[in-house]
Order: C-alpha cells, then structure tokens, then sequence
C-alpha cells in the first residue's frame, strides 16, 4: 500500500448539488393582489390533493403566501376550486 | 364614506335564462336602490362547480364590483340569504391593491369589447 496516497478516490463521483435559489413569484414579477377568480394560477400552490402548499415548497414570500391562503379559501367558497379532491393535476 | 365591494353569487342551473336575469336584475337593483353605484358587472354564465352544492353540479355565476356604505354589505348577505335562488354567495371589501387590479380589469375588458366592435 502506498503511504502517500492521501488522494480519496471515489467510485462515482459525489455530485456537489447546486441549489436552486427559491424566490417569491410575488415579488419578482411585482403581483400585487392575488386574484381568487382565477383557480388555474392557483392551482400551482396547491398540491394534487387541493391542499395549498408550505412556504418552504413554494418559496412565497410570507406577505403573499398570505394573500395566496386567502385568495384560495375565497375560491373555494365559490366552488372554483374543491375542498377535497384526488389527482388534479 | 362609501367602501369598494365586490360580490360574487351562483344561481340555482334549474331557472331560465329570463329568471336568471331577473334574479341579477332584482340585486342590480337592491344595490342601487341602497345608494349603491355599480361599478362592473360581470356574467360569467354557466360554469361547473368544483363540488355540488345543493346537489347542483352546475351554477349561473354573476360579478358585481359596488361602491357602497359599510352598513349595506351585511343587508345585501340576509338578501342573499333569504332568496332561495341563491345557492352560494361571496361579498368581501377591497383593499387598495384589490381595486388597482379590478380598475385594470375593468379597462382590459373594455379594451377587448372596443377591439370586437
């Protein structure tokens, strides 16, 4: 055994992940109020089951995901959007 | 001082289209009659709902936008309330970003209609 083969040598190589910086949706593209008539935006905060989705997922910005709870409450009120549902993407 | 509203409502699918526009008509009427000033109105016409309610698949949904006295929003929901036709209702005041949306809204939606004519 060599001595001076401080090198580690790995089968595959470790993938150094590089994280894709989350950002509010909100805030880039300045959207000021969160419109509940429109349930197809909505839909990409909510998961397949019609439950909306955490911040950490989403990356929304306190302030919004907020208006994003709201917007979809109100719009299930109207029964734009389910309470409960399976696959709805 | 008058508030900015906006109201939403589904019609029961089993009336007519003459007894839809009645109903609408009745609280076109009930808002103006209260000292209400319609800013939009929006017709929506049939759509499907995401859930039945009142074993309804169906409803005519109708848009109001108003400005009117805080006090009229709670005797516009019992209005609501008490007409059977009524299967579902939303009244809510807007804050300032809400009505900046709905101004452009309103002025798209005419953009288009000029287009058309």
């Amino acid at each position: 055994m060599a001595a001076n083969s401080s090198e580690i040598r790995y089968l595959t190589p470790p993938s150094v992940e590089v994280k894709k910086k989350k950002y509010c949706r909100f805030k880039k593209n300045k959207i000021k109020f969160v419109d509940y008539k429109d349930p197809e935006f909505l839909k990409k905060f909510l998961n397949e089951q019609g439950k909306i989705l955490p911040r950490r997922i989403t990356g929304t910005s306190l302030k919004y995901q907020r208006k994003v709870a709201k917007a979809v409450k109100r719009a299930r009120h109207i029964a734009l959007l389910p309470y409960v549902t399976d696959m709805m993407k | 001082m008058k508030n900015q509203y906006e109201t939403v409502f589904i019609v029961t699918p089993v009336l007519s289209d003459i007894q839809v526009k009645e109903t609408v008509k009745k609280f076109r009427d009930i808002i103006t009659e209260h000292g209400g000033e319609i800013v939009n109105e929006e017709d929506w016409g049939l759509r499907k709902l995401a859930y039945p309610i009142q074993k309804k698949s169906t409803g005519f949904y109708q848009l109001f936008e108003f400005a009117a006295e805080p006090t009229f929003a709670k005797t516009l929901e019992t209005q609501f309330r008490r007409d059977e036709r009524i299967i579902r209702f939303l009244t809510f005041s807007k804050d300032k970003y809400a009505q900046a949306y709905s101004e452009r809204r309103i002025n798209k939606s005419k953009v288009k209609t000029e287009k058309e004519n």
